[in-house]
């Protein structure tokens, strides 16, 4: 029997296989080859982009090239969602590889407002790895306060946060993981963290996601499933008795059973900035 | 911690127990009567029944309890009759004790009590002296008394020899009267306490017994030792008043409450006088009102008030039993006691709940609140018992019905087998009436009176309501119908009784087979039926409101402490769901098992078909620094400050390597010092308690027996720094998950455990793998001996005897995260004792003063007397360890000691003798305290029984269930044979004691069975005739030791035999063939060995003493023997290994043949580049 252990390796070294096209409407000095890429499923845009950007930049006038911001079949892809999170909502269940237009903002466009391509009503501006910096770790303090009251992320040393990014960064899975565990931790006792750090993102909905308190054990001394967590935070996902299966439950890509300890997910398969990233989609109607 | 159990009586009389890991109270359903008090120990549970007499319970054990009797047979040489009973009018009686003044011959031995057996017949012991005597045993003198030998001279005149029987005591698990003295004892007794298995060093089983009679008199029970669990006789304790209750705690603290209301404190309580000399009154904790009820630990006293009031005694220790003051606690009890680890439990005066004391430790004696212990009884309700039995016997958990539970229920047959005559015979009362308002006592005391002494605890149990008796009636007829009884066969179950029984053939087959014994045992005595209709009765009469009420508690046998995880205090709502949840180990669980597929299947779908893309992130050197101080490799060695950096990255084939880096500053120079991860062999934690430091060692420095010593600033950064340099020596290697089968286990000098997977060359012949190149990785927990076999059960056994089994994870310890296995780790506690000595030398004014020469040791120090040692300067060995005792004087010194625990001598250092002779002019003692570490591991408990010694045969088994023989020596010398030992089930399920006629201490198992012992007086034995259908053998033959030479540790391999003895020689068994396993002679082979592990290749791997490396010497070095071959199985030289600081290396799992290696010719010999199999194979091609 696999160990638990291997499952935090295989939600870190998950991958999506992505071809990235340039928008038609880009000029360019020739035509775009795409380009393919593995992207990790924890990691966000802009840290593995890198290569792309240079990859169209050969094609562009350097220069004029500000910033880059991507979607998918016309919907502008939030870089602050973890890359797995932005699939699963979006492109589960169609064809790999995974295919992200391409756009690029120009500076003198950017400086007209109102008249750029950018998507401001949808996407934050990413000048640089920092801003990702920020929001990885503010992600981080949040959950821990929802787990510890903050009690573990601020023990911890600054050069302990510093590993946790540039193991995200890096993709060095055991020295982001010598410093995550201890976030993981939680007295016996109690049988869980205090509250799940979770968000249930939908396509339906303009809400953004839901994000509310949720123990790990229940007054009476349960423990709480998944099932418990959308029972109450979106019966809609739930199938009813006898009914077809109208919405999939998608964390990293896998249905996990409703009946899996919500506990054991939120230490197994969170994402890196420690929430469970949770995914209701529609069930393929095919 | 082992399952111990928590005993009480109910208002009823009815004895019921709970198991520490249990939910539930078990009725003890073996009382025949009701009882009035009980007071436990571990190992057994006294009681007073309602009779008035006074029952022992002694809970079974694998270990029998068995007493050798002996007697002499002496005879006198005259020149008629040779050798003849005919002895002189002075000399001894013909059969004699040892001394000869006592007549005793054999048929003048009894059994003490119906509660013996004799095991067998006299025989004569052939042994003398761990020397095999000619036949007969006889040994002979001069004259009476003498000197014995075992060879006969020409002026022997007499001749003795011993003749030997055992009993053996069998009233195991159940309640067995202990015959009273009629004369002695004109009043029954009324309460009862024991305790005092702490206060001296005899074996578990010693106790202290102290009763109270009617008439307020106070005895004490004496003779109680393991092998007499009875004890032998009352004697009566002088008392200033009279008493009406008692307590005894398990060391020297015994109070007692006077009919007056005052307390009375026994003094005088030892080692040697475990019953006191006086008595010291202590005044009530309050001036009005009288104490009526006491309890004692180890270091605390609780009392109560007649108004109900609880009180706590402050100051109380072995040296002040009386303490100093009262302390008023919250709480109103009716009773109380203090159970092991000074645990309190007390009965609530309103309720009649038992309550437990939460938050007792050994700096909060008084602990924190009143926590009420709400588990239900066994009976209590139907679906209750169900759920709790389904426990036992898994399988019938999902079964359902009730009826099919109740007829579950009916495990302990003999309990069942009156039950229904006396059913239909009792008038029906309701028992609600029969609640008392009074206290237990004199409300039992009532039941007695009104109801005399014939009839059993089933007339209240049973008394069920008329209603269902009307529902018995059909079954019960059936029940007279022997068809129905006995036709109770596993095949035929669903057959006679009601559809549900079908139900039992969902059951598992090993579930099935348990009840199916239980199931027909009853049969046979009465009925199945009437079982059912028994429970069914047991439901109504307590419904689900009523709680029971309780009347007397004890706690002597409960080991829990404060960390101790209870489910005593959930609702039943509560424990039944969490049961439900243990019945699918979360392991097994389906949930997890669709994630663990739909990951895989993710792998596939999203990256198998892709693998050609470009990873968006490169690899790059990772760089991790800090600052350490390092013991600098130029002298005078100190520690000074580096900078420390590890530099990891991945290798050409996608393999993680890396670079330690120490730099250093040299004369103002900065150099630095560097090591390959690939080439680090071990990373060792040496923890004290002034440095948080470790080892590394490269096979270079292995040679040079001089490590890089580093020492982190905090224990926190040791244990960082060491989990990443172990987790990327592991990558560096591809080694991952737990030990592989073959693995070889050591252990060092501080209990931290080690282990290396060997190379397929290790012992490949001419050249193995340089045992300086093994890697190795530590395993969490702490242990003192390891064994293994070759198909993966690995044993250990730790510095206080427990046993230990390894349960197949890895990491644990400080090895958390990603270094350490999710499941199968466990925690793990061991106790070893700090020794310090307190030197003295005589002087002609004052005798022997701690006034020494200046020349002289410390007055207080350790063993070398270099080093000053004082009981208030020494600490624990690291801070892991706490102290769990005060200093005491230990007595267990080699050598002996006079009564106040001195060695006496002529001068330091010197052998030092237990008795004080006319040169001696310094003397010694030796005190011991106990710490205790609290760690984690792969490793489960083993209980009960304590071992010093374990071994596995090193099988080559290809299948998994054949069981595998595995042998023990428990810590009291007993021999020991573990049955249902599985690759599946390495802990197997039970102990088959195999007798011996003295302890042993040291035992091996080889191939072909062949099990070869030491026994403590240094001899070696050889099992006969045991094999897979005799699993004990048949009978010890004796082997003597090389001459002159005490043998202390044993092992054997597929055809050789090693001993090591205790002046650290290593021999080997000459002549041992499969038509004489016994052999013939002992050869020497090295000296210097600390221990020997021969393995199932009969390779020969060593502890040795004294290696020396280039830089230093080290002791506790591990060594492989060189040259081992078949016709050479003594080997030719010694390949040093890791060391020192080993203590124990167990090779036996290592079953690997290495490649043969043909050897070329002595001609063609060329030099081959030496260690390296795969261009030695190479080499004989060309």
């Amino acid at each position: 029997m696999a160990d638990d252990k291997d499952v935090l390796r295989d939600v870190w070294f998950g991958r999506i296989p992505t071809c990235f096209t340039l928008n038609q409407d880009e000029v360019t000095e020739r035509e775009a080859e795409p380009y393919y890429l593995l992207l990790p499923r924890v990691s966000y845009l802009p840290l593995v982009t890198d290569k792309v950007k240079k990859h169209f930049l050969k094609v562009m006038k350097a220069e004029d090239v500000e910033e880059m911001w991507l979607e998918y079949e016309g919907t502008p892809l939030k870089w602050h969602y973890p890359i797995g999170v932005l699939f699963d909502l979006h492109a589960s269940n169609t064809v790999l590889p995974w295919s992200i237009t391409v756009n690029e903002c120009w500076t003198q466009i950017r400086l007209h407002i109102n008249d750029n391509n950018f998507p401001d009503r949808d996407l934050l501006h990413c000048t640089s790895n920092s801003v990702i910096e920020a929001h990885f770790m503010s992600s981080i303090k949040e959950a821990d306060a929802l787990k510890h009251k903050s009690q573990v992320v601020n023990d911890m040393q600054k050069k302990d946060h510093k590993q946790l990014w540039m193991g995200l960064q890096n993709d060095k899975f055991d020295q982001f993981w010598a410093i995550n565990r201890k976030l993981m931790e939680y007295p016996t006792e109690e049988g869980g963290f205090r509250y799940i750090p979770f968000r249930i993102y939908q396509t339906m909905s303009d809400r953004p996601f839901i994000q509310k308190l949720f123990r790990p054990v229940s007054p009476e001394g349960n423990v709480h499933t998944l099932g418990d967590l959308l029972k109450e935070m979106y019966p809609a996902a739930l199938p009813n008795d006898g009914e077809q299966k109208r919405y999939q439950v998608v964390i990293h890509g896998i249905e996990p059973l409703l009946e899996t300890p919500l506990q054991w997910l939120s230490e197994h398969l969170s994402h890196p900035d420690n929430f469970l990233h949770i995914c209701v989609i529609p069930t393929p109607t095919d | 911690m082992p399952v111990s159990l928590l005993w009480a009586v109910d208002v009823y009389g009815r004895v019921y127990s709970l198991s520490t890991a249990g939910q539930q109270w078990e009725q003890c359903r073996d009382a025949q009567m009701e009882f009035k008090r009980v007071t436990a120990a571990q190992q057994c549970c006294w009681g007073i029944a309602c009779d008035n007499n006074i029952y022992l319970n002694v809970h079974a054990s694998d270990l029998p309890v068995r007493y050798q009797e002996e007697t002499y047979e002496n005879q006198r040489w005259n020149p008629v009759d040779g050798f003849s009973d005919r002895l002189l009018p002075s000399d001894r009686w013909q059969l004699s004790d040892v001394t000869g003044l006592q007549h005793q011959p054999l048929d003048n031995f009894r059994l003490p009590s119906s509660s013996w057996e004799w095991e067998g017949d006299w025989y004569v012991d052939e042994n003398f002296e761990g020397e095999p005597t000619e036949k007969e045993g006889w040994s002979y003198a001069i004259d009476f008394p003498a000197t014995y030998t075992k060879d006969k001279k020409w002026n022997s005149c007499v001749r003795r020899r011993r003749w030997l029987r055992y009993r053996r005591y069998k009233a195991m698990d159940t309640w067995a009267k202990i015959p009273s003295q009629q004369t002695t004892l004109p009043d029954p007794f009324s309460d009862i306490s024991c305790g005092g298995w702490e206060i001296n060093e005899e074996p578990r089983g010693r106790l202290s017994l102290w009763a109270v009679s009617l008439q307020g008199k106070v005895w004490f029970r004496e003779g109680i030792y393991h092998h007499n669990p009875e004890g032998s006789l009352w004697e009566e304790v002088p008392l200033p008043g009279e008493v009406v209750q008692i307590s005894c705690g398990p060391g020297d603290l015994v109070w007692a409450v006077l009919w007056e209301g005052q307390l009375i404190v026994r003094e005088g309580i030892g080692r040697d006088c475990p019953k006191g000399t006086s008595w010291a009154m202590v005044d009530s904790p309050s001036p009005d009102v009288g104490a009526t009820h006491v309890a004692v630990g180890v270091n605390v006293v609780w009392a109560l008030t007649k108004d109900n009031k609880v009180w706590f005694r402050r100051g109380v220790n072995s040296h002040n039993p009386c303490g100093s003051g009262w302390i008023s606690m919250v709480g109103e009890m009716i009773m109380i006691n203090v159970g092991l680890n000074d645990q309190v439990l007390a009965i609530g005066s309103e309720d009649r709940a038992v309550y437990f004391r939460q938050g007792v430790t050994s700096s909060e004696l008084s602990g924190k609140t009143w926590k009420v212990i709400s588990v239900p009884r066994d009976g209590d309700r139907s679906h209750s018992s169900a759920s709790a039995h389904s426990l036992q016997s898994a399988g019938c958990y999902f079964c359902g019905e009730v009826r099919a539970h109740c007829i579950i229920t009916s495990s302990s047959p003999e309990s069942f087998v009156d039950a229904p005559t006396e059913h239909s015979d009792q008038p029906i009362e309701t028992p609600k009436s029969r609640i008392p308002k009074v206290t237990s006592d004199s409300f039992i005391s009532e039941l007695v009176s009104d109801r005399g002494p014939g009839k059993t605890s089933r007339e209240v149990r049973s008394a069920g309501p008329a209603v269902l008796e009307e529902e018995t009636i059909p079954l019960e007829g059936e029940v007279k119908a022997p068809d129905v009884g006995v036709s109770l066969s596993p095949s035929q179950s669903v057959g006679p009784l009601d559809p549900q029984w079908s139900n039992v053939d969902l059951e598992e087959a090993q579930g099935q087979q348990a009840q199916t014994g239980a199931v027909v045992d009853t049969a046979d005595t009465s009925s199945l039926s009437s079982v059912a209709t028994f429970t069914l009765a047991m439901e109504d009469p307590y419904g689900v409101d009523e709680h029971p009420m309780w009347a007397w508690v004890s706690g002597g046998g409960c080991s829990v402490d404060s960390h101790t995880q209870l489910n005593w205090f959930n609702s039943m709502v509560q424990s039944v769901q969490s049961m439900s949840l243990s019945v699918t180990p979360a392991q097994t669980a389906a949930w997890r098992k669709q994630i663990f597929e739909q990951l895989s299947e993710r792998t596939k779908r999203e990256m198998d078909n892709f693998r050609h893309y470009e990873q968006a992130i490169e690899q790059s050197v990772w760089v991790k620094k800090g600052t350490m101080q390092w013991w600098r490799d130029w002298k005078p060695h100190k520690w000074i400050d580096v900078h420390f950096a590890l530099e990891q990255f991945s290798g050409p084939e996608g393999n993680k390597d890396g670079i330690l880096f120490i730099y250093y500053n040299f004369y103002e120079e900065k150099k630095y010092l560097h090591a390959f991860v690939n080439e680090v062999t071990i990373l060792v934690p040496v923890l004290n308690d002034s440095k948080h430091s470790f080892a590394i060692y490269t096979p270079e420095r292995t040679k040079q027996r001089w490590p890089i010593r580093l020492s982190a600033a905090t224990e926190l950064e040791m244990h960082d720094w060491l989990a990443l340099l172990s987790v990327s020596c592991c990558d560096s290697r591809g080694i991952q998950g737990p030990p592989s089968k073959q693995a070889i286990w050591s252990i060092t000098c501080k209990g931290d455990i080690f282990v290396s997977e060997p190379s397929l060359s290790l012992e490949a012949m001419p050249y193995p793998t340089p045992c300086d190149q093994m890697f190795w990785r530590q395993v969490g927990g702490h242990l003192r001996v390891v064994e293994c076999n070759s198909i993966g059960i690995v044993w250990g056994i730790g510095y206080d005897h427990t046993a230990w089994v390894y349960t197949g994870g890895y990491g644990g310890g400080f090895f958390q995260g990603l270094a350490s296995s999710t499941d199968n780790i466990y925690t793990q506690v061991d106790v070893k004792n700090v020794y310090i000595y307190e030197n003295q030398r005589w002087n002609p004014v004052t005798g022997y003063t701690n006034r020494g020469l200046p020349t002289d040791r410390y007055m207080w120090s350790d063993a070398s007397g270099l080093h000053e040692c004082t009981k208030t300067n020494m600490k624990p060995p690291s801070p892991h360890w706490t102290w769990v005792s005060d200093w005491t004087i230990d007595y267990s010194v080699s050598g002996g000691t006079d009564k106040e625990g001195w060695q006496y001598a002529a001068d330091f250092p010197a052998s030092y003798h237990g008795h004080k002779t006319m040169k001696d002019f310094v003397r010694r003692r030796r005190w011991a305290r106990k710490c205790k570490l609290t760690t984690t591991g792969p490793w489960q408990e083993v209980p009960p029984i304590p071992l010093s010694d374990v071994t596995i045969l090193p099988c080559a088994a290809q299948s998994s269930v054949d069981v595998v023989p595995l042998w023990a020596i428990s810590n009291k010398g007993d021999v020991l044979c573990r049955l249902g030992v599985t690759a599946l089930t390495p802990a197997g399920s039970s102990w088959l004691h195999v007798g011996t006629d003295q302890p042993f201490k040291s035992i091996s198992i080889g191939a072909a069975s062949q099990v070869w012992a030491i026994a403590r007086d240094g001899s070696a034995f050889y099992r006969g005739s045991v094999s897979s259908q005799s699993p004990a053998g048949d009978c010890w033959y004796h082997i003597p030791s090389p001459s002159k030479q005490k043998l202390k540790q044993v092992s054997v391999g597929r055809t050789s035999v090693y001993t090591v003895d205790e002046n650290g020689n290593l021999w080997y068994r000459q002549g041992v063939t499969p038509s004489y396993p016994q052999g013939s002679s002992w050869e020497h082979i090295s000296n210097n060995v600390r221990k020997v592990s021969a393995g199932p290749l009969d390779q020969v791997w060593i502890i040795a003493d004294k290696v020396q490396g280039s830089h230093s010497l080290s002791c506790g070095t591990v060594c492989h023997r060189l040259g081992v071959q078949p016709l050479e199985p003594k080997g030719q030289s010694w390949d040093y290994g890791i060391g020192g600081g080993w203590d124990h290396i167990t090779v036996r799992g290592n079953s690997m043949e290495p490649p043969r290696v043909h050897l070329p010719s002595l001609t063609e010999r060329t030099p081959l580049p030496v260690r390296n199999t795969e261009i030695n194979s190479s080499a004989v091609g060309c």
